[in-house]
């Protein structure tokens, strides 16, 4: 899933401060898993935001919403009553979801309430990590399902750099070594052998790197 | 607003577990402790059943402070429910700095049900608190709290 944090207070009421009517619009899928977008911080957004608003003398009013899924435009559409009632809308959902809303409502000012931040899962209660990197051209069938272009600090497609302390990473002693849970992976569903064949430098072209990317399947075009 | 500091008698909503603090405040009834009568009692059944948004509500209603009452730490009839209440109060006294107000007057105390007089103390000392931050900037005419607790 897209994992997002909020913005400070102080930061969305500079964003929001010069309209006097704002949707703060929740999105129902990543962000409502990653405990920033959701309903619920919606909620508790906008109540922050009223407080705020009134410590600051700031005739703001703050409308909530939150739809099932802010990055496509059938979902958008049970939104569309109510941001037309609005100055703007400040959106809780992850950057794209952000965009999709500015492109759908063309001349209504949309802004970002959170800090969209990686891909990644739920490690623990309350923790999230990052799992992929989005590099356009997956390798994790040579590594063991363990990915060293986001996990590796260094991206080291070739075994592990010399810096690493016992399985630790050397730029983040929290951290483990990516290459020792890939070598440990391999060893235990029985592929070391992978580790044998070099593989040559990373093509980035497909990454950011080469940039915006598009998916074109000309089978469901209509 | 201008406002009288003497004439000043701080709302404050008091989320109270049902298990302890709100059998507290119950038992400190029958043992005629008085303690101030600022506080609007809310019971719950368990203060782990807290959503964040609540604190948030309160204040954004007007009241000028926030108690949570819960079970002594390890004393949970739901095992953990405190300390996730605990946890959740942190994070928006937090947020409420951040906002502007006083974090102070959002508090969490921990307390059995045998503990009538510790209870009135706390109302007595959360009061007090509250009393001298003066009234919430919140506030607006007309709310919720108000209509309750007058």
């Amino acid at each position: 899933m897209i994992v997002a944090q909020r913005k400070n207070i102080p930061d969305l009421l500079s964003i929001v401060e010069k309209h006097k009517t704002v949707l703060v619009l929740g999105c129902g899928t990543c962000v409502t898993v990653c405990l920033s977008g959701g309903q619920r911080e919606v909620s508790i957004i906008a109540s922050a935001l009223r407080m705020a608003a009134r410590l600051n003398d700031l005739p703001l009013t703050i409308d909530e919403l939150t739809i099932e899924r802010q990055c496509d435009n059938v979902f958008l559409e049970q939104a569309s009553d109510a941001i037309k009632k609005v100055d703007a809308v400040l959106s809780l959902g992850c950057g794209a979801g952000v965009q999709a809303l500015a492109e759908r409502f063309a001349d209504k000012p949309v802004y970002a309430g959170l800090d969209t931040a990686f891909i990644g899962i739920l490690e623990e209660r309350g923790i999230w990590t990052e799992k992929c990197a989005a590099c356009g051209s997956c390798v994790l069938h040579l590594y063991g399902g363990i990915c060293p272009v986001t996990r590796c600090a260094k991206h080291m497609l070739n075994g592990p750099c010399s810096g690493s302390r016992e399985d630790r990473c050397e730029v983040d002693p929290d951290r483990p070594c990516a290459w020792q849970l890939i070598y440990k992976r391999l060893k235990d569903i029985g592929q070391l052998d992978r580790l044998k064949e070099i593989r040559s430098p990373k093509n980035w072209k497909p990454s950011l790197s080469g940039g915006l990317r598009t998916i074109v399947r000309e089978d469901h075009r209509v | 607003m201008s406002m009288n500091t003497q004439a000043f008698e701080p709302r404050i909503v008091a989320f109270c577990c049902h298990y302890c603090a709100y059998a507290s405040a119950d038992l400190a009834g029958s043992m005629r402790i008085q303690y101030p009568p600022n506080v609007l009692i809310i019971r719950t059944p368990c203060t782990g059943r807290l959503e964040t948004e609540y604190f948030m509500k309160a204040f954004e209603n007007g009241a000028d402070g926030v108690l949570v009452a819960g079970c002594m730490e390890g004393g949970c009839h739901f095992i953990e429910g405190n300390l996730c209440a605990r946890k959740r109060v942190n994070y928006i006294r937090d947020m409420l700095e951040e906002v502007g107000l006083e974090k102070e007057r959002l508090r969490m105390v921990n307390v059995s049900a045998a503990m009538a007089r510790p209870l009135a103390d706390i109302i007595f000392d959360m009061v007090e608190t509250v009393r001298k931050l003066g009234p919430s900037p919140i506030k607006s005419q007309g709310t919720l709290q108000q209509e309750c607790l007058s």
